[in-house]
């Protein structure tokens, strides 16, 4: 594919697309190991919600 | 199930669970379509290869603009009905927003450069995005601050609805002639004026772009969901805890 003389400006906003997606997509992911880590840990420690106790 | 049982957050999580998997799939498969077809698309008789910029700037532009009304929304849910997850979702949605508003400058400026030949003039459309990026910036910020998370929804609820003045600014901005961008040629009267053959890349794109927003507001309204429950259960830990006064 040729992409003409301003390639690299072509490039350049794919690649920081990228880079914006994947981050987004890590950020959510990381995000949510680390709430489900907290919780379980609590959870580990006997603090549990009422509904959860009734369950 | 009817809607109103998703305003249960317990409800809201186990959809999402179920939900996220295909929705992730789905997502990636329209992307993939989406960028086969632009590598396929043809150059702009006038912008050469440059053209293919659009097909990730317009959609970010979009969506910049789609979080924006949709935390008006919720604020409006958080204001008025106080509904459970209005809130949440405005939580969530702010930093996707911020993202996509973030991309859209700068994929615009890389645009410019050699299209324009800069890569910045402070005309009406240009700073009115910038500001929608600050406002988004604020929004988070006062998040981050406020450590209560009703008082910071109705803080943020009334900044979001203030900040809601910005979007058709920045919709008819390209109509003031005070701006470099060309007017609207996608969503306008008498239909779009792009040729087919850039235009259907570009609403895959712009399909692919929101499933991904869609995908990433469930998953992190999710998550706030879950911070939320930490909260509550760290609170009850420390009234419980000897010494407390209980």
């Amino acid at each position: 594919m040729n992409l003409g003389p301003h390639a690299g400006f072509i490039i350049a906003a794919y690649a920081v697309a990228a880079l914006v997606i994947i981050g987004l997509i890590a950020w959510v992911e990381l995000d949510n190991r680390a709430q489900r880590k907290h919780l379980k840990k609590l959870h580990a420690q006997g603090v549990t919600r009422r509904s959860e106790k009734a369950t | 199930m009817a809607i109103i049982d998703l305003a249960n957050p317990t409800r809201f999580l186990g959809l999402a669970h179920r939900a996220l998997p295909w929705l992730s799939e789905i997502t990636a498969a329209v992307f993939l379509v989406g960028l086969f077809l632009t590598y396929g698309a043809p150059d702009d008789y006038q912008q050469g290869a440059t053209v293919k910029i659009m097909f990730i700037h317009v959609p970010s532009a979009w969506l910049g603009m789609f979080g924006w009304a949709l935390m008006s929304v919720a604020a409006l849910g958080t204001l008025v009905w106080r509904h459970p997850l209005a809130d949440v979702a405005a939580k969530a949605a702010a930093p996707i927003g911020a993202a996509f508003t973030f991309l859209c400058l700068i994929t615009g400026a890389l645009w410019g450069r050699p299209m324009w030949g800069t890569y910045w003039v402070w005309d009406a459309r240009l700073t009115s995005v910038l500001i929608l990026f600050l406002m988004y910036l604020g929004v988070i910020a006062l998040w981050r601050t406020v450590e209560d998370p009703s008082r910071a929804a109705r803080a943020a609820a009334i900044l979001t609805l203030v900040g809601a003045i910005n979007l058709p600014i920045i919709k008819f901005s390209v109509d003031s002639g005070n701006t470099l961008n060309k007017p609207a040629s996608v969503i306008r009267l008498g239909g779009p004026s792009i040729y087919p053959t850039i235009l259907v890349p570009l609403l895959v794109m712009a399909l692919a772009f929101t499933l991904l927003f869609v995908t990433l507001h469930i998953a992190a309204m999710g998550n706030e969901i879950l911070r939320r429950r930490i909260r509550t259960l760290r609170l009850m830990q420390a009234q419980s805890a000897p010494g407390s006064g209980e």
